[in-house]
């Protein structure tokens, strides 16, 4: 399977990624390049091969139903959590004008 | 006297504890040393020399006490610019998480500091560890403290991701260094630059605090002189972290107090798939000095196949990107790091920039290409559709190599194999190729997608007089034997090259 230049826009376009007209010309060979590489994994017979799911089995675990069972990740943080945002206000993250 | 910075991790926590000389003094000239060498190396993306001189205050007051001192008393060491460090910013080498200052520690540096290392600074990477030359940092390239024996002075590349990590150990300007390995990355810039290190079993190092890549690959591990002061530093990072899903809650193995090298009784794998057609000569013949030398420590060798190893390379770069995808989502420019707010109108249809115009903008400024290649590839192999065809099929073939792994298990003990195909090459005579830097992790991919522990020793120098490092390869949980075979080469190989001081 190869990609052509709409399909890339498309993609980038769901990744978030803005990409102009040069770019995304860059990138349309660059990609098929790496899928014509990847595809002769469709020759590997896999069949009654169940895809991986965990590396190292292990088991998951639940913490203690507690408020703040972790200090650093429970609440009561704001300030620390505000503190890298690029535009905080209020005490809130503030993102541009979503609805018009 | 021996500088204090040709010390390792072991003889400096000894020289502390013993009273030879103070953490201070230790502190003092690995500092130094990083001053006056990382405006050549660019090893460095940030130096906190006051972070190592107040630890080693620490220790000093502590050895006064009368206390007993960690196991990396003492040790000023660089942490890969991957793990989140209080109040020092931790950038992942890009340009998105530029100033971003975390307000809490990762799980391995707090223990290393617990440990009583010190850090020296944060350490250049390739950019959100993609990459196997660190020629994709927004920070500028490494450059390798190793030339080539030719009398030129072409810049090298120290291997990637971690080649902040290995060309601080190479030069001498840390003792040690933490790495991270997601498709080869402690191995394959160890091997570049004449350096020891080991990516333990997946889940033995907490994952906490560290920026994600692809986790179902990530492991932290050390990278050091020699294989004792691997087990040492391993033994500081290791351990149950409930922060951490993955986490294996499993106690420590005092792997340091267990270093054997006799191999009595233990078989060694030869996988015959990794010998390639024009395999490059003096990795060949490395690779048959490394059999000869384990088979003097006593080790039966035998030949193993691992059958699903060429397609190791071609699954990882599906399950990595697609990972990567998922994870590098969450820089929105809305809670750290970058933000760009394009101008009005350039939106769609919209007066002002809305959100989603806020997202494509800042994420196309603040990754590099390489990153965007990844989450491009990762969107793509998970998007509907296509979905069976790439990921589902990549985890079956990630399921037949650990298969193939376990099966040749069933008959050896450990693995032999080179870390890498070739010696260290030139900074660019890669990264215009994306799939030709890709094929450096060949031998090293393979046992990340299985979660298996492997190691890289420096074997020798190659015709070019650049290092060559062997990997070992062992069972899960099982890192004393990779350890263990480990020292037995390093006893044999001697190897005491180090580059010469340039910069």
């Amino acid at each position: 399977m190869s990609v052509d230049k709409e399909t890339v826009a498309r993609i980038a376009n769901l990744a978030r990624i803005r990409m102009d007209d040069a770019a995304l010309d860059r990138m349309v060979p660059e990609l098929n390049n790496i899928l014509a590489w990847v595809e002769q994994l469709g020759e590997v017979d896999c069949s009654g091969v169940e895809p991986m799911t965990a590396v190292i089995p292990n088991t998951l675990r639940l913490r203690d139903d507690v408020v703040n069972a972790d200090p650093l990740t429970g609440g009561g943080v704001r300030d620390a959590v505000l503190a890298n945002a690029p535009a905080p206000e209020h005490g809130f993250f503030g993102v541009p004008k979503v609805i018009e | 006297m021996t500088e204090l910075t040709d010390l390792g991790i072991k003889a400096i926590r000894d020289g502390v504890v013993g009273g030879s000389f103070t953490a201070v003094e230790v502190a003092e000239a690995f500092n130094a040393a990083v001053a006056a060498a990382n405006p050549a190396l660019n090893a460095f993306i940030v130096t906190t020399p006051d972070h190592a001189l107040d630890a080693a205050r620490r220790v000093d007051a502590q050895r006064s006490a009368g206390e007993t001192l960690g196991a990396m008393a003492g040790v000023p060491i660089g942490m890969k610019d991957l793990f989140a460090t209080k109040g020092v910013q931790t950038t992942a080498a890009s340009h998105i998480l530029e100033g971003f200052v975390p307000p809490y520690e990762s799980t391995v540096s707090q223990k290393l500091w617990d440990a009583g290392a010190g850090m020296l600074g944060k350490l250049n990477l390739d950019q959100f560890a993609m990459g196997s030359s660190n020629e994709t940092s927004y920070f500028g390239n490494v450059i390798s403290p190793w030339r080539r024996a030719d009398g030129g002075n072409a810049p090298l590349a120290p291997g990637g991701s971690s080649g902040g990590s290995s060309a601080a150990v190479a030069a001498r300007i840390a003792a040690a260094a933490t790495g991270t390995d997601t498709g080869g990355s402690i191995r394959q810039p160890a091997a570049f630059t004449g350096i020891t290190g080991i990516k333990p079993t997946y889940g033995r190092c907490s994952r906490w605090g560290v920026v994600a890549f692809a986790s179902s690959l990530d492991q932290a591990g050390p990278m050091a002189r020699d294989v004792t002061d691997c087990a040492i530093m391993l033994g500081a990072m290791a351990g149950f972290d409930p922060k951490d899903a993955t986490s294996l809650d499993l106690p420590v193995p005092d792997w340091a107090g267990a270093l054997n090298a006799d191999l009595r009784g233990v078989k060694v794998g030869i996988p015959r798939e990794y010998r390639m057609d024009g395999m490059d000569a003096d990795v060949a013949a490395s690779w048959d000095q490394g059999i000869a030398w384990l088979k003097d420590a006593g080790a039966e060798v035998i030949d193993i196949s691992l059958p699903h190893t060429h397609h190791a390379l071609p699954a990882y770069y599906i399950i990595a990107p697609a990972e990567a995808s998922s994870n590098l989502a969450r820089y929105d420019g809305v809670r750290y790091g970058l933000r760009e707010l394009p101008e009005p109108g350039s939106g769609s249809g919209t007066s002002g920039a809305g959100l989603q115009d806020m997202y494509a903008a800042t994420r196309a400024a603040g990754f590099g290409d390489e990153v965007k290649r990844r989450i491009l590839i990762g969107t793509y192999v998970l998007s509907a559709g296509f979905y069976d065809a790439y990921y589902t099929q990549a985890q079956k073939v990630r399921a037949l190599i650990a298969r193939d792994f376990e099966r040749a298990f069933e008959r050896c003990d450990v693995i032999l194999a080179p870390t890498c195909p070739t010696a260290a090459f030139g900074l660019g005579e890669k990264s215009a190729d994306p799939l030709a830097m890709y094929l450096n992790d060949v031998f090293a991919v393979p046992a990340s997608l299985a979660g298996l522990p492997a190691m890289s020793v420096p074997a020798g120098l190659n015709r070019e007089g650049l290092p060559l490092g062997l990997q070992l390869i062992g069972r899960a949980f099982d890192e004393q034997s990779v350890l263990n075979a480990g020292l037995a080469i390093e006893q044999r190989a001697g190897f005491n090259a180090k580059p010469e001081t340039w910069w």
